[in-house]
This record gives C-alpha cells, structure tokens and sequence, in this order.
C-alpha cells in the first residue's frame, strides 16, 4: 500500500491495513521490529493484567496524572503525542489494562526517553500493578522496554481523517488560524 | 573517585600525537592470544600515567576487543553471556539499523572489519613519523614472537596540514565539544553543561540514571572499561568542494554553505554566536567557543540550521534525556593530504574514529539510528545528517532564512563508512586477568 508520509496527503482520508505481525516489512531497530506510520501516526496499544485487587490502585493514577500535566503542561511535549487513552475492562473475572497512545515518534527510536519521563513522573509505578512488570524496572531500562513489546498488540487497521498530519502541524496551523483571525481584527 | 590508574588513558586522555597506527588482530588460538596480550598490556597507559608523563612520551597504546576476540582469549560462555546483546552481535549484525546500507553495506568494508575473524585492536597514537616506525617495528617483533596471531589490516593515521589545530580533511575544526566527567579532573568549558557521572563512560560507577547495572562479569572485567565503537569514514573531499563550488557563487558563499551544513564555521566558530561572517578568534577561545544553546538563541535555525551536523549530535537544550546520550570521540585522520586548488587523485581519505561510551545501544547506537540517520528528525521530512548521514542523492538539506527558506535537493554522500567494528576496551587489571594472570590456564 502506498503511503508517503510527505506531500500533501492530509486532504485525503486513509486507511491501513496492517498484517498480523504489525508490520509489512520486517525491519528492526535497536530493541527489535519498527512498526509502520499509518494514516493515523505513530502508536502502541499496550495490553496487561492487573494484579488481582489492584483495579482501583491503577484507576486512582487518572487522577495523578491530571494533576501532573495540569502542574506542568509540558511534561509529555517529549513525546510528540496526540492522545493517550487509558482503559480498564474485564474478561472472565479478570481486570485489564489498556494503554494506547497515538504519537509521532517511532517508540524504538525514543523509548528510553519515555521511560526516563515515566520514571520522573511516576508514571511507571502505574505498571508495578500489572501482572508480570520486571521488579526491577528502576534501574533495569530494557527489561522494561522488554514488558512494553511483549505487551503492545498491533493494529490491523488504522484510519485517518487527516492522514500523516503531526501533532506539531496541527498546533503551527491553528497558530497560524489564530494570528491570521487577529490580523483581520486589526484591520478593521 | 575514579581509578586513574586502572583506566586505559584513551578514556581520558588526548595524548599530542600527529601520526599514530591501527592495527586490526585475529588470534588463532587462545594461547597465542593472551601471549600476545602479556606482552603488549605493559606498554598501555592508565591515564593517571598518561597525565604524569605527557611531556616525556613519544607514544600511547591502546588496546580492545570484539566479542569474538574475548571468546578466542578463552572467556567462557558464562562470562561472554553478561556482555550486553548489541556488543555480542557485533556492528555488521547491526548495520541496517545503523544505517550501513548502500555504499556503506559491511560487504563493501576492507580490512577485514566485517569478519568474525577481527578479535582485537592495538592502537599506537605516536607524537611523531620516526617514533611511529620505531613502534610499527617494535610490534612486528612481538608478533613474529607470538605464532597465531595475525595481522588482518593496518591503518596509518597521520594529522593533515596546516597543523596548528586539529580538523578532517574536509577542514572543520575538530574536537569543539566534549562531555566533561565528575572527578575526571578535567576543566569544564562554558556550554559544556553540567558534569556527567562517570558511569556513562566507564563501567562500575554510578551513571546520570543511579548506580551502575547489567555490568560484565566476572567483577574484574565490571570496572574501568567501556565499549568503543569504530567507525573508519572515507571523506570525498572532491565530491565536497564540488559541491560548494555548485552552490556558492564566491568565496564567501562557499564558506556559508560549508558552515551551514556543520553548524560551525571551518575554522570552528559556531554559527549561533558568529552568524553572518567567520570568527576565527571566537574559533580559538575554549571560553567561548562552545558557550550557546539553540531553545532561545536560535530556535528556527536561521544561524544553525535544525539538520546541520552539530545541532544532529548534541541538540543541547531542544534534546531530551541528553545526559544519557553523550559520548567521548577520539581519533585521526588518514590519507595523503589534497591541496585546496588540486583535482581530487582518487586516494582514499577521511577520518578513522571511536565513539567510546557505556552503552553502545543507549548512546552511540541512538546517534546513529536517531541522531544522524532518522530522516524525520527535527520534523525535518527528507533529510540525514549531510556530513556522516546515510544518502543516497534522494534527500535534501533545508537552510531556514527570511523570508523562504533554501532547499537543497539530492544532497550527495560526503562521506562513505568504510569498516567498523564494536569493541571492550578493559581495564589495566581486566587487561592482566584476560592475558591469564590470575584465572590459570582454563579456557
């Protein structure tokens, strides 16, 4: 399938469909497979077990984490996101955890950066609920990176409205809108 | 407090040399190895040696390892399994990441470096062309003493003209920026930033995320040494002054677009504090000299364009995480010298350098994959790094200015990688427990 993330190719609606592996192609990078930028960017839907009784220790983290971006705005700029979603859901009696981001950034190429945000925001100790998450993710960063691939289900199918468009495009156009919008206040 | 006097000096030391040598070794068995190894490591400067008789010494010698080489010295699996995985793979294992594809593809590399057979390297830096005879002779001798060891290349390394200051052959100013590290007892320079814990170059001490974890074992080979990563990189200097000549009308324009793909004027001056013309003074003063940031002084790269090759590997304040991600570069020339006004002869030359860092993966690895090779940087679209990225004449180097930026398109390779290799660079006590002393004579 055609896909060029350069161009003007943010007009025209996209779909991907994405084999089982995750990839077309294999190509690896430091930590292993890259995944594709799809019509919808960048991303990683990490799925987990929640350590029995821990549901409600990982929902209160919402809450820290609202808390942390409303303190500092820019904590995440780091990572080029559009969205994050947390989720949890159960099968069979059991808590999950879904976490999925959407980003510009190939995660190969900036993994250790986000560990390194996760652990000064505390966002890692989130994980310390979940079912199988290294003990001594603190100072052992690739097993941590390990429990983030082992986790992470690719997509068969993403689809964007505004194909290959980057979080940065968007801001710099509504940038732009808003200045525009002034400048014509002022010439009235 | 770090052991100086265990540490191979390369680590901290930049020894006065204008020629030196690299040889590339291949042990045949482990015996012929560590015979080999017993006699040179006395001759290799801790830097707490290197320090006290810089002024006397004629010639430093380094010594270092492949993984194959640690198994053909008769490391055993045990030990050989707690190396870190990108280093048991070895750089050809990693050359699509790396971006060695192309030109650059490891089957194209000479000397041997690509083969399974590169077990170590010995590297003379020596002050001066007849101290470096002495010494390519002296090591003939003890080869010719030491049966099954091999000599699978060599590489002569000499300082190219005018000679009062470091540069490639290109004619940058070379060495403008290096981490400066707690309790190395170097003088940091302003722009430097902040002292880096040791454990980021050498192993065993606590680095910028806490104390130091996934060491080698046994303890011995866990303190003093670091990982190296070789890469010899052929610069086309015709290719280079063509180019200038293409996109600059006079001098001074040649010279502007030479800057602009570096960040720093030739003679060193960084773009950030001298924008519109050279300042070779500014260049000469280490006060100065590598004393900006970009966030607030250049954040559109009107001076320091967002791909030109400095901004690529040390963003400093746009980066994040860069404590993690710094490295110590040492190395040389080599290759005859070509006069400004000469037609380019042909002759293979460029620059035969080391990345030496704890984690090849975490610092020199990133480098290269992101740094110098991810065509999305910066939000850049098309581009690589235009000294010592991976081009193949379909990417392009945007210069941002008022009102439009210039683009310039099919940007050629300036520079071709030639070999490389990842090496264990050990300790002086590692370097005595290798050739034998200590662990008898199991393999």
């Amino acid at each position: 399938m055609a896909h060029s993330p350069n161009g003007n190719t943010w007009s025209k609606p996209a779909a991907m469909a994405i084999p089982k592996e995750g990839y077309h192609k294999l190509e690896n990078g430091r930590y292993g497979p890259l995944y594709p930028r799809t019509p919808a960017n960048h991303g990683f839907t990490i799925i987990a077990k929640v350590q029995k009784g821990r549901e409600q220790a990982v929902r209160e983290y919402g809450k820290t984490i609202e808390g942390a971006i409303a303190g500092t705005p820019d904590a995440l700029a780091v990572l080029k996101l559009h969205y994050l979603r947390w989720v949890l859901f159960e099968i069979e009696g059991a808590t999950y955890f879904m976490y999925q981001g959407i980003f510009d950034t190939d995660f190969d190429k900036y993994t250790e950066d986000a560990v390194a945000l996760f652990n000064s925001l505390g966002v890692n100790t989130v994980f310390e609920n979940l079912e199988g998450f290294p003990k001594d993710w603190k100072t052992n960063a690739p097993a941590f990176i390990k429990f983030l691939r082992d986790h992470q289900r690719p997509s068969f199918l993403e689809y964007g409205e505004y194909p290959y468009v980057t979080a940065d495009e968007i801001k710099k156009a509504l940038r732009l809108k808003e200045k525009f919008s002034e400048m014509l206040d002022q010439m009235q | 407090m770090l052991e100086l006097d265990d540490i191979q000096h390369i680590l901290l030391t930049r020894a006065p040399a204008m020629t030196g040598r690299y040889e590339f070794l291949s042990f045949k068995d482990a015996s012929a190895g560590r015979t080999w190894l017993e006699e040179i490591r006395g001759k290799v400067h801790s830097a707490a040696s290197a320090r006290a008789s810089v002024e006397a010494d004629r010639r430093w010698i380094t010594v270092a390892f492949t993984w194959n080489g640690l198994r053909a010295l008769g490391l055993d699996e045990t030990s050989l399994a707690t190396f870190p995985e990108e280093f048991r793979q070895g750089m050809v294992a990693r050359s699509t990441m790396l971006g060695d594809t192309g030109e650059c593809h490891p089957d194209k590399w000479v000397g041997g470096l690509a083969s399974s057979d590169l077990h170590a390297i010995v590297i003379l830096f020596a002050r001066d062309e007849p101290e470096r005879a002495r010494c390519q002779t002296e090591h003939e001798r003890l080869l010719a003493r030491c049966e099954g060891v091999t000599v699978l290349s060599t590489l002569d390394l000499q300082a190219t003209p005018p000679f009062d200051y470091a540069h490639d052959h290109f004619g940058y100013r070379d060495r403008m920026s290096q981490p400066f590290i707690e309790g190395s007892g170097d003088e940091s320079t302003p722009g430097s930033g902040a002292p880096l814990k040791p454990g980021e170059f050498i192993l065993g001490y606590p680095d910028e995320n806490g104390p130091p974890f996934g060491l080698p074992q046994p303890d011995v080979l866990a303190r003093n040494g670091s990982f190296m990563a070789y890469r010899r990189l052929e610069e086309h200097l015709g290719k280079f002054r063509d180019f200038l000549n293409q996109h600059g009308k006079t001098a001074e324009e040649r010279e502007l677009i030479a800057a602009k793909l570096m960040g720093r004027w030739r003679s060193g001056a960084p773009l950030v504090l001298a924008p519109e013309r050279d300042d070779p003074a500014l260049a000469a003063d280490p006060k100065r000299s590598n004393d900006f940031n970009y966030r607030t002084q250049d954040p559109h790269g009107y001076a320091v364009p967002l791909g030109s090759h400095i901004r690529r590997m040390n963003p400093r304040d746009t980066g994040a995480n860069m404590n993690r991600r710094r490295m110590i570069r040492r190395g040389a020339t080599y290759g005859p010298h070509l006069p400004e006004d000469a037609p380019d002869d042909g002759a293979e030359r460029g620059i035969a350098a080391f990345v030496i860092c704890a984690s090849l993966i975490r610092q020199f690895e990133f480098a290269q994959n992101v740094w110098i090779n991810d065509r999305n940087f910066h939000e850049l679209g098309n581009e690589r790094d235009p000294i010592i990225g991976t081009q193949d004449g379909t990417l392009e180097f945007k210069i941002p200015r008022r009102p439009i930026r210039r683009t310039i398109t099919g940007l050629p390779a300036f520079t071709t990688v030639r070999g490389g290799a990842y090496f264990f660079l050990p300790g002086l006590k590692a370097l005595a427990w290798l050739a034998g002393n200590g662990r008898g004579t199991e393999s």
